[in-house]
């Protein structure tokens, strides 16, 4: 075995582990807690198949963006064990079963592909230089495409938000209560 | 043995390079401390610390000393596991810039080059984003386990906060970026040492990239996590003894963080401006002047964020979110925009 192959071992244990975690811990935040973990698990996964600019992107956008979305709103909900609710036994039982079918499925579609090799630390797709030449040149309607539908994404939210709406719906209470603080000393100033 | 069969020697020097990083981190932020508070002093017409050891230089570890003596409490209420979390947390994205920053010429150690540099990874600015973006974590991490309401709302001030700065620091890097062609911090600086400092050519840049340092690093005008007249101490009135320290350290390694890298992406880093070192030969001692030079621009910038700490007052909430998405946002984009089109025009002449 060598030392990345030690790491891979190493690094699919932790990023299993976490993902268990991710979904059989009772407090919401330390979901996302391990989510986080999850991540970083997997971008070095993405270096390990010297896929560096992935990796890091990864960690920028999920860990670094995303998730600090989760916990903005987890954080404001203050979901504790106690109000966990109480789920029906039939809907469990229609859980487990659609998440097995889809297990199936899958090792149903990978048994049958060609035994490859990943490309341990010797590929250079993920490398900037050569990412970026192929989404700019050979995928470049697809990527396009999908900058225009992030920036649709954009705009609706910044619509949804400019919507005339009393303050206690703003998504977060701090900025709103902030706003009060602002609004009621305004108003006693004229 | 087939198993580990790399160059011992590359993880010994790595080794070293990063204890004496982190130690010289770890110090400046202790004087930093010491500075802040003389430097606060000579702006206030004040002598400052002056009772422990010679001008009160052994102050530092007086207050370190006091930090770890004192009583620690864990809140009953408050989720121990993330509360002892946040201020490592905290530590830990502050130093994790480090690894990426090139602090000085390549050196000769016995037949060896050294570079020193921890990694000169090719996606060393997207490296730089990563971490900033991190850096969120232990101040929500530690507000939201101390269960307490200020807390709360102070780390969640924070890292909207820095979200909102994060962005317009990232599209000011990204100008510096399509100048230099490369995300290695290494080439960087390279570029500047050939071609001259980037300040020079982004101003603006630079100038968004200050304002957003001292956003990131919570320091005044932009220190709204921590406005004790509004919510009492900030994120971290639960915390007492080290854990305490532990956060406003790792407040003052931020600013040693940004400091550097202002001197790195816009001030040439170690270089000496219109004297060719590379002519020098790779002694250690030219590695130690490079190290020198880079610290002076790096204690420059400290100066300059403590400067502004004791002159200009802080800034509204709302006030700080305007300045953050409706000036400097647009000001970057528009900075990165004419970059683009300039260095498209040179490049097609």
């Amino acid at each position: 075995m060598g030392i990345s192959e030690i790491l891979f071992w190493i690094l699919a244990a932790l990023t299993l582990f976490s993902a268990v975690m991710v979904i059989s811990s009772k407090n919401p935040v330390f979901s996302v807690l391990w989510l986080i973990f999850t991540f970083f698990t997997i971008s070095a996964h993405y270096i390990l198949l010297n896929a560096q600019f992935l990796a890091i992107v990864n960690i920028i956008v999920y860990a670094g963006a995303i998730m600090v979305l989760f916990l903005f709103v987890l954080m404001l909900m203050n979901l504790g064990k106690e109000s966990e609710p109480k789920k029906n036994r039939w809907l469990k039982l229609a859980g487990a079963v659609a998440g097995g079918s889809l297990l199936l499925v899958m090792v149903a579609a990978l048994r049958h592909t060609e035994n490859q090799m990943t490309e341990l630390v010797t590929g250079d797709i993920g490398l900037i230089k050569n990412l970026g030449k192929v989404l700019f040149t050979e995928f470049v309607v697809p990527f396009e495409i999908s900058s225009i539908l992030f920036l649709s994404a954009m705009v609706g939210a910044v619509v949804l938000g400019k919507r005339d709406k009393p303050v206690e719906n703003l998504i977060t209470p701090a900025v709103a209560a902030d706003e009060v603080a602002v609004v009621s000393i305004e108003n006693r100033d004229v | 043995m087939y198993l580990l069969q790399f160059d011992w020697w590359i993880v010994l020097e790595k080794f070293i390079l990063i204890a004496v990083i982190v130690t010289t981190s770890l110090v400046v932020a202790m004087y930093s401390t010491y500075a802040e508070r003389k430097v606060a002093a000579w702006l206030q017409d004040r002598r400052g610390p002056n009772r422990a050891g010679p001008f009160g230089l052994f102050q530092p570890l007086a207050d370190g000393v006091k930090l770890f003596m004192k009583e620690e409490i864990i809140p009953t209420a408050s989720s121990s596991t993330l509360f002892i979390l946040g201020p490592m947390l905290a530590m830990i994205t502050a130093l994790m810039t480090s690894a990426v920053i090139p602090w000085s010429w390549t050196i000769d150690v016995a037949g060896r080059m050294v570079p020193l540099q921890i990694a000169d990874i090719n996606i060393g600015i997207l490296y730089i984003f990563g971490v900033v973006s991190l850096g969120v974590y232990g101040i929500m991490i530690g507000g939201w386990a101390s269960n307490n309401k200020f807390s709360l709302i102070a780390a969640l001030r924070g890292a909207s906060q820095m979200i909102s700065y994060e962005l317009a620091m990232g599209l000011a890097l990204l100008a510096v970026l399509m100048l230099v062609g490369d995300l290695r911090m290494s080439s960087i600086v390279g570029e500047q040492i050939a071609n001259g400092w980037n300040v020079v050519y982004q101003p603006l840049g630079f100038l968004i990239f200050f304002i957003c340092a001292l956003a990131e690093c919570n320091r005044t005008p932009f220190d709204l996590p921590e406005a004790e007249n509004e919510l009492n101490f900030g994120y971290h009135q639960e915390y007492s003894s080290m854990k305490l320290g532990f956060y406003l350290f790792a407040e003052y390694i931020a600013m040693f963080m940004s400091s550097v890298l202002l001197a790195t992406v816009y001030f040439g880093g170690y270089d000496i401006p219109f004297v060719n070192e590379a002519a020098w030969g790779n002694y250690w001692w030219v590695g130690l002047v490079g190290f020198s030079v880079l610290m002076m621009k790096t204690s420059f910038f400290i100066f300059l964020f403590m400067w502004i700490r004791w002159t200009i007052p802080r800034f509204r909430y709302d006030q700080l979110m305007h300045l953050g998405w409706r000036v400097l946002l647009p000001l970057a984009l528009a900075n990165m925009v004419i970059t683009a089109l300039v260095v498209l025009l040179l490049n097609n002449k």
